[in-house]
């Protein structure tokens, strides 16, 4: 990557966008890391389909859920919609 | 019925890695939605929210091919595109049985600045789906009002004030407008409820002609409200009835479980004040000398709820005691 502005020659034709999105790692704005309690959770996987980033995955081969901290904003819906308050928001940089 | 552990198992069409903000609505519901897909789809979106974080230069989050147009013409887009394909079915071109065409936009490419091309697309029976996910407003560019906020809510252009009650018109029922063109199905859902909205989703696109489905999805950063409530917030709205979840198929209206379970049991209807107070857009209501738009936001709920109870034919019993 240099620091020179691409010219026309250089760019997609038409301006596509040609990397994906998962090379952005949005992770880093999040100032309240969502933290699972593996005990307490039932594993309803509600958390995924009210996830915004697509951060909770289903991991099939540990049969468990999983939180990708790539993309987290830590917006704290999982944690709010959690039935079994399994998911608590722990400051970041904190204990 | 599909379990959140097969939809898990679905790809993830809209990826992580778009830049929305923390707690986004519209990208909640549009992960819903591309997980509702029944096969091979084009989506194309006119500018709006979710446009701009999901393709920001050189990145996109669509894991479908994807197209951009101007303001006022998702519709129009999608048009060109449907018929596009049906040539190239013609000339079996394409093999596929089906390709779906979605028509992507938010509350001001709809109510305000699409609707002449969603009208005529509509009008001249295209066979898309055409997604509204409605944030109240003109989010990206700064929380200006737009034909879909509703009375009350202060915006950047319309702000509360010592005067002014911040938004002083109603919200534009856009979906009833939609059923008065006719076409075969309008619905409305919300975010909070996801497997109605993943349900109407499919029956959208799998009915011949144009669909509309207006989807309800809180913006966290101009509603001004916590970012980690935004699936309470959606299904507060549906629970005070301040947004109904209904569907229309070839104009008949019927009402959809959840509201239908309110309107039988009417003690389940919550006030709005409820709903108003988890989004400091409203907190100005909530001073003695503006607390009759409260008072006017209910009356003007219960008017419209009670008007579709009387379009889905259901006695009325829901007439609120406030």
């Amino acid at each position: 990557m240099s620091q020179q502005p691409k010219g026309w020659k250089e760019i997609s034709i038409a301006g596509v966008c040609w990397k994906p999105a998962t090379d952005y790692h949005t992770g880093d704005w999040r100032s309240f890391k969502p933290v699972r309690d593996p005990k307490k959770c039932t594993k309803c996987l509600l958390c995924h389909i009210v996830c915004p980033d697509a951060a909770i995955q289903w991991n099939k081969e540990t049969q468990d859920i999983e939180f990708n901290y790539d993309f987290c904003k830590g917006c704290g819906i999982c944690a709010n919609e959690c039935g079994a308050k399994a998911i608590v928001m722990v400051q970041e940089g904190g204990e | 019925m599909i379990t959140i552990k097969e939809l898990t198992e679905k790809p993830e069409l809209f990826t992580a890695g778009h830049r929305a903000c923390a707690g986004c609505g519209p990208a909640i519901a549009l992960r819903q939605i591309m997980k509702a897909l029944r096969g091979p789809t084009i989506v194309t979106e006119a500018t709006g929210c979710m446009e701009v974080v999901s393709t920001i230069y050189p990145y996109t989050a669509w894991n479908v091919p994807w197209v951009h147009t101007a303001f006022e013409t998702a519709a129009a887009n999608a048009s060109g595109i449907e018929a596009a394909l049906k040539v190239l079915k013609r000339k079996k071109r394409i093999t596929h049985e089906h390709v779906d065409v979605i028509a992507l936009a938010g509350d001001g490419g709809t109510y305000d600045i699409g609707i002449q091309a969603l009208s005529g697309a509509a009008e001249r029976g295209h066979d898309f789906l055409y997604v509204l996910y409605d944030n109240e407003g003109y989010m990206n560019t700064g929380i200006q009002r737009s034909g879909g906020t509703p009375l009350g809510a202060s915006t950047t252009t319309s702000p509360a004030g010592t005067v002014i009650p911040g938004k002083t018109q109603h919200k534009k029922p856009i979906a009833d407008i939609m059923v008065a063109h006719d076409i075969p199905y309008v619905a409305t859902a919300s975010i909070g409820y996801w497997q109605d909205l993943m349900a109407k989703v499919r029956k959208g696109l799998e009915v011949e002609g144009p669909a509309f489905l207006h989807v309800m999805a809180p913006c966290p950063r101009g509603w001004r409200s916590d970012t980690a409530k935004t699936m309470e917030i959606s299904r507060l709205a549906v629970e005070t009835c301040v947004f109904p979840l209904w569907e229309a198929v070839n104009g008949e209206y019927g009402l959809s479980p959840i509201s239908k379970a309110i309107a039988l049991k009417p003690d389940r209807k919550k006030p709005v004040e409820v709903y108003l107070k988890m989004q400091r857009r409203f907190a100005h209501l909530f001073q003695p000398k503006f607390q009759h738009i409260i008072k006017e936001i209910q009356d003007d709920t219960d008017k419209r709820w009670n008007r579709l109870l009387k379009k889905c034919n259901i006695p009325q019993v829901a007439v609120s005691k406030t």
